[in-house]
């Protein structure tokens, strides 16, 4: 029933107790990376210290600079990379907001540039905390976007990441999103695998004939005007559907190489075979989940949790399946999206969307929670339980989206 | 991967001595819209020229942007990529490292590759400023920042920028019945400000496409000398200055012989003027700036009283400036009334 992934340590395999950030600077290490752009904003930040570590000590040879804003931050690597560097940057919050235009432009020049956003509320007031809607903000725009979850996800991700971005069938950004304090902070036992293992699964970044160089004098992003653009829009899209067979492949190829990560790139599912009540939710949300399912499956509950990984591409043809066989869902959202169909949070609208078309459509019920980092209690998922069981029972859905854990 | 010496080698583009010798090969060519008389092409013209084949060019928006590279056409010979308005300094930064690294790391064949990233007035002086300010820190990334500056937001219908004249009309600073003077903030002084505030920035030199040859030596001597500099060209508009295409060269001229817009180099710390600035420095009279203002459309509207300000302002820059057009420091004397203060 639970497809739980299962970890089988390669001997040659180091064993270090990081936290999620750390695990991400042991990726980009071993991806050797050549251009990487600092920029100070909690929690993500904690991904270029450990990086300015390893240049420091001579374990990683990179073009580290400290930018003066996030807007040069990715502009810098945004440029870097269309001259044929690897490049990594990242950041929170309003810091992501004060780099959107260079988040707009980097999908249509197909630039492949992997980040981390450490995710934070967003201001104002001032919060650290997690919540989504800070990576959320570039889902139209042709970014991949995924979710982790774990210190090991963290460094097998951010492999997997370049493997996707840098695919020439691909050519788009990818934005891995790790929840701040909760992943970015917290340490875990990660599994760091050699360099000659990294090698046969990464190729060295090609950019081909989109190389800008004097041997190469080409015109980049020339005015298109109403002539063009649709089209270059067009093959961002063309791009993105691709990116779904690009993962697959990349996912089994980790599997085999690696010997771990999961069969199903796209979300986990957690006792969800059998179960009547399926909550989805992304990000370390799954730990206070699981806990509760355990509790309700020990009491004969039928409850089991699907994880989002990808939300770009979205997997709205695998979740559909998945979802076919509950009787009701419950999408738990770290975000919000004041004033959108049933003021429900982004994920839920999403998964909505993707059952419009099916054949059976269970009831969904829509929760905001864990604001933010705010904790998701035991309590919070009982609740959002208890009301989905009412769902199964009446095969209705209510039209509300339901906020746990606020003071009224 | 072991870590190979790889220093801040650059090209050898000696200077061009004379016009004869200038190289007959064009990088920047037909295939542009920009406007008769338009002194911001020709300036790309000879930064280019200056720079030869192993250039990459960055452009950010403006009206070099747009008037320039229109899908499917393009005037660059070299490779040459946009980027957003306020990026020059960072598309210059990151080009120079993403190249540099490749080639320490042996990824790329080493060969030192120019890296000119040019901004208008507004994404250079206004919006990107910051950036090239950053960029100018970064001593082991070899590149060159142009700033074009044609005294306007130019390619979305002349709106006044930070570097816009006193009292210019522009379509953000009419004239009217109330109010003859929208405008009237001072121009910035940018090249001293990245001269002054950037110790580490071996070369800034102002240059005006009226003297090209000249023009295209403080080029190569901004890609050899090492480190990131910055070059600021004035560059007379037709459309935005309001006057006749054939008198672009004329009011470039103008505009030094007035004292307006001087012509000097910061190389290592230590000011140069050349040409006719020079010659005003040695003790030359200027020429009133009536002369220069009266020939633009933008300046119709203004009063003997407003010429008078204009003039007093100029005036200023030569006889109280710390060094005369250059750096707005007041003279020592200033400098001791506030100790005597104390």
């Amino acid at each position: 029933m639970a497809t739980v992934t299962t970890t089988k340590a390669a001997s040659e395999d180091k064993e270090l107790l990081i936290s999620g950030s750390e695990a991400v600077a042991e990726s980009l290490t071993l991806a050797d990376i050549d251009v990487v752009t600092a920029y100070p904003i909690r929690p993500y930040d904690t991904v270029m210290q450990a990086i300015a570590k390893k240049i420091a000590n001579g374990q990683l040879v990179a073009e580290y600079i400290v930018a003066e804003g996030e807007h040069s931050q990715f502009e810098i690597v945004k440029h870097a990379s269309t001259v044929g560097a690897r490049v990594f940057c990242g950041s929170s919050g309003v810091g992501w907001m004060y780099a959107m235009e260079c988040l707009v432009v980097t999908p249509p020049l197909r630039v492949p540039m992997v980040c981390l956003v450490g995710n934070r509320a967003l201001d104002d007031p001032g919060a650290f905390g997690v919540e989504h809607n800070d990576a959320l903000v570039v889902r139209d725009l042709g970014w991949m976007l995924c979710w982790i979850d774990t210190s090991q996800e963290a460094l097998d991700t951010t492999l997997i990441a370049y493997r996707v971005a840098e695919d020439r069938r691909i050519f788009l950004p990818l934005a891995i999103s790790a929840d701040g304090a909760f992943l970015t902070h917290s340490q875990a036992i990660t599994m760091v695998p050699p360099k000659e293992k990294v090698d046969r699964f990464l190729p060295r970044y090609d950019r081909g004939d989109l190389l800008l160089h004097p041997d190469n004098p080409i015109t980049v992003a020339p005015q298109a005007n109403e002539d063009w653009v649709i089209e270059i829009r067009r093959q961002n899209d063309e791009a993105m559907k691709r990116a779904v067979g690009v993962i697959e492949e990349a996912y089994a190829d980790f599997r085999r190489i690696f010997g771990r990560g999961p069969e199903n790139p796209w979300f986990e599912e957690y006792m969800a075979d059998d179960a009547e009540v399926i909550l989805i939710g992304m990000g370390t949300i799954s730990l206070p989940i699981k806990v509760a399912i355990r509790e309700m499956r020990a009491k004969g509950k039928k409850v089991g949790l699907i994880r989002l990984r990808w939300f770009r591409p979205f997997p709205f043809e695998r979740l559909v399946k998945a979802l076919s066989g509950a009787k009701a869902i419950g999408v738990i959202d770290r975000d919000y999206s004041f004033g959108s169909p049933f003021h429900s949070g982004v994920v839920a609208n999403e998964i909505r969307a993707s059952l419009y078309n099916a054949d059976k459509r269970p009831p969904l019920l829509s929760f905001i929670c864990g604001l933010g980092g705010r904790e998701v209690t035991l309590e919070d998922v009982n609740k959002a339980v208890d009301m989905c069981d009412a769902a199964a029972r009446s095969g209705k859905s209510d039209a509300k989206t339901h906020w746990l854990g606020v003071r009224e | 991967m072991a870590e190979t010496t790889f220093g801040n080698a650059t090209q050898v583009l000696e200077p061009f001595r004379g016009i004869k010798k200038v190289t007959l090969e064009e990088y920047f060519t037909s295939g542009h819209r920009t406007c008769q008389g338009c002194e911001s092409a020709l300036v790309m013209k000879l930064m280019v020229k200056a720079a030869g084949p192993r250039t990459i060019v960055l452009g950010s928006t403006g009206c070099m942007y747009v008037a320039n590279t229109t899908y499917y056409t393009t005037p660059w010979v070299v490779p040459w990529m946009h980027t957003q308005l306020g990026s020059s300094g960072s598309a210059a930064l990151g080009t120079a490292a993403g190249l540099k690294a490749l080639m320490r790391k042996g990824k790329m064949k080493a060969e030192p590759i120019n890296v000119i990233a040019f901004c208008g007035d507004g994404g250079g002086a206004d919006m990107g400023l910051g950036a090239i300010s950053a960029t100018l820190t970064h001593k082991e990334y070899n590149s060159l920042i142009l700033l074009y500056d044609n005294e306007s937001y130019a390619n979305t219908d002349i709106q006044l920028s930070g570097m816009t004249p006193y009292g210019a009309h522009t379509t953000f600073s009419p004239p009217g019945k109330v109010h003859r003077l929208i405008h009237k903030r001072w121009k910035k002084n940018v090249a001293g400000l990245m001269a002054a505030g950037h110790p580490e920035c071996r070369y800034v030199a102002t240059v005006c496409a009226s003297y090209a040859v000249e023009m295209m030596n403080k080029v190569r001597r901004a890609l050899t000398i090492g480190g990131p500099t910055f070059i600021h060209s004035l560059d007379p508009c037709p459309k935005g200055w309001d006057y006749d295409p054939m008198l672009s060269h004329e009011l470039g001229e103008l505009a030094i012989e007035t004292g307006i817009f001087p012509l000097y180099e910061v190389e290592d710390g230590v000011v140069k003027y050349y040409g006719k600035t020079k010659a005003i420095v040695e003790g030359r009279p200027r020429k009133p700036v009536r002369d220069y203002l009266l020939k633009q459309g933008r300046f119709a509207h203004f009063t003997e009283e407003d010429l008078a300000y204009f003039q007093e302002k100029v005036d200023q820059q030569w006889e109280q400036w710390e060094i005369p057009g250059v750096v707005p420091f007041r003279k020592l004397d200033a400098a001791q009334a506030a100790l005597n203060v104390k």
